[in-house]
């Protein structure tokens, strides 16, 4: 499981944007033992509309080498890489849905924020200039 | 390689008409339904015939929909698997497609939205004569086949000049249009790559690899496309009143046009051409689709971020564009409004066809994020200026220096009168439904 975090890590390694496509605020990997054993758990916050982006992130995972971890779940769909409908119904059945959520900075997406850093960057950087 | 001799020739060369016809049909019985299908196959034009002959009576298109297959005879375990969307059907869809308000299939006309419709046939013909002549020979035969009822129809025929393809509002047509792999043809400059025939036909293999959950059985599908039908009306007057609101001169007008489509109305992209008309830059198939957006106009500085053609067509700025790609076709429909003349109140538009592999993957994706998403490209309250779901209440930012201009209200140009999904089958496809009874044993004598 820690090895497929480093093909992640190599991945974005070589293309800091590797995962752009998915529009993520961010994705935890989590392995923790509650006292019957070893648990892994998965959870990302992303802006994209799921069902419309899951052929993007299908890709992705092809590419990237997330998929792997998906992989060696129980009833993960066999054939998945060409039946995206039995992925979505994979993750729509095992997916626990919050029942509260908190965002600091509530409906703007991670795109708009890193708009806001760059013009930030380019205007203190224009003060800077106009000394 | 492609069957073209198995392929309807809709999706893959357009036949030299300047009129057509769509009947929706709508049938009673299977045994009449697949009678009717049996005696006019032989006019279904082939995609090997379309790049060889001269335009005969041979151009006729036939697509079904999913309740089309179900009059026709289809059993239920090939029924069930097509996809849900072609199930449901386009009506069924509004939600996701974003066809609400003025939009909602509560408001469409031509049965369109109605179970009943069952089959598409698109006659077309050289010229309104011609066409004349397509009617009366479809109508007399429809008469002597039991059980298939004339439901709606709709007369297109192109706007002069024809030297060019364009639509009511005067914009020039078909500019972008994908280029299939192995067609032999070479996609013009900014184009993009020839894209995988399993992206538009059913059984090839696509650009993610081999073909997969296809209907059943294979003969049914293979070689078939789905067709997503839009009949959208444009409101020219409107139109041409709210150029002359937001701009005084002439010069200022165009411009005004050029933001909402990201082409000046010769076709000439304003990526290339920012400040002035370039028709024979728009003319110019080598250069007028050679352009991308994220090096030389990020911000939109030239082309809107929600102008028309960069929402449906992003480029270079949105990720897995091979696998979104569509082929388009249709035409105008209604009488031209003459420049300078009053609104008539008359019907006119484009009723337009999108082909693809995938309803969902290609025409609902674009429906749903370019067209109507309001936050796309974080614009936060817009929609696109033509095929978005406008009713007053959305935006249109006009990036420009030193401050921007922002249009708030933008009114509605369009309405979508109908639509529907369609199955466009092989030609094999089309013998074999001719002959469902007899491969069931259901049908009588």
């Amino acid at each position: 499981m820690r090895d497929y975090g480093k093909s992640i890590e190599e991945a974005v390694k070589v293309d800091p944007f590797v995962l752009a496509p998915l529009k993520l605020h961010y994705l935890r990997w989590v392995l923790f033992d509650v006292g019957s054993g070893l648990h892994f758990m998965y959870q990302g916050i992303f802006d994209t509309d799921f069902d419309k982006y899951i052929e993007d992130a299908v890709a992705l995972f092809n590419k990237t080498g997330i998929s792997t971890v998906f992989m060696n779940l129980e009833g993960w769909p066999e054939d998945w890489k060409t039946n995206v409908t039995a992925v979505i119904s994979f993750f729509r059945e095992h997916q626990c849905p919050s029942f509260l959520e908190y965002g600091e900075y509530p409906f703007v997406s991670t795109t708009e924020i890193k708009k806001a850093l760059k013009l930030k960057a380019a205007f203190s950087n224009m003060l800077d200039q106009m000394q | 390689m492609l069957e073209l001799d198995d392929i309807q020739h809709f999706l893959i060369a357009r036949p030299p008409a300047l009129a057509a016809r769509y009947e929706f049909l709508s049938f009673r019985s299977a045994e009449g339904a697949q009678d009717w299908l049996a005696g006019i196959l032989a006019k279904v034009g082939t995609a090997q015939a379309v790049g060889s002959s001269q335009l005969d009576s041979k151009w006729v298109t036939i697509a079904f929909t999913w309740n089309g297959l179900k009059a026709l005879g289809v059993d239920d375990e090939s029924l069930a698997s097509f996809p849900e969307e072609f199930r449901q059907g386009m009506a069924a869809r509004a939600n996701i497609l974003g066809t609400t308000g003025a939009n909602h299939p509560d408001h469409w006309i031509g049965g369109l939205a109605n179970p009943d419709l069952h089959a598409i046939v698109v006659l077309f013909a050289r010229d309104a004569a011609e066409r004349a002549r397509c009617m009366r020979e479809h109508q007399y035969y429809i008469s002597r086949c039991e059980g298939v009822e004339l439901l709606s129809s709709l007369d297109l025929e192109a706007l002069p000049p024809f030297e060019y393809a364009h639509e009511h509002f005067g914009y020039r047509d078909r500019l972008s249009q994908p280029v299939i792999d192995e067609t032999g043809v070479e996609p013009t400059p900014g184009s993009g790559p020839a894209i995988k025939p399993g992206e538009f036909f059913l059984g090839y293999t696509d650009e993610e690899g081999e073909p997969a959950g296809l209907p059943q059985p294979e003969i049914l599908s293979r070689n078939g496309s789905y067709l997503a039908y839009v009949r959208l009306e444009e409101h020219v007057g409107a139109f041409r009143e709210f150029l002359r609101q937001h701009g005084e001169t002439q010069a200022q007008q165009e411009l005004i046009a050029a933001k909402l489509m990201g082409r000046w109305r010769s076709g000439a992209p304003l990526v290339l051409s920012p400040d002035k008309e370039d028709p024979e830059l728009g003319a110019d198939l080598q250069r007028t689709n050679d352009f991308a957006y994220a090096e030389k106009d990020p911000y939109g500085y030239a082309c809107p971020l929600g102008s028309h053609i960069r929402r449906m067509n992003p480029r270079d700025t949105a990720t897995n564009m091979k696998r979104r790609k569509m082929i388009r076709r249709g035409g105008t429909y209604g009488p031209q409004l003459p420049e300078g003349a009053p609104e008539d109140g008359k019907e006119r538009g484009i009723a337009a066809f999108i082909g693809c592999a995938s309803l969902v993957r290609q025409f609902e994706f674009a429906m749903n994020v370019w067209a109507n998403d309001p936050n796309f490209h974080e614009l936060g309250n817009e929609r696109d200026p033509f095929v978005g779901t406008q009713d007053g209440t959305y935006d249109l930012t006009i990036p420009k220096r030193p401050i921007r201009k922002k249009i708030t209200g933008l009114p509605a140009f369009t309405t979508v009168r109908g639509g529907a999904y369609f199955f466009l089958p092989g030609i094999k496809a089309l013998r074999y439904l001719t002959a469902l009874g007899e491969r069931s044993h259901t049908r009588g004598a």
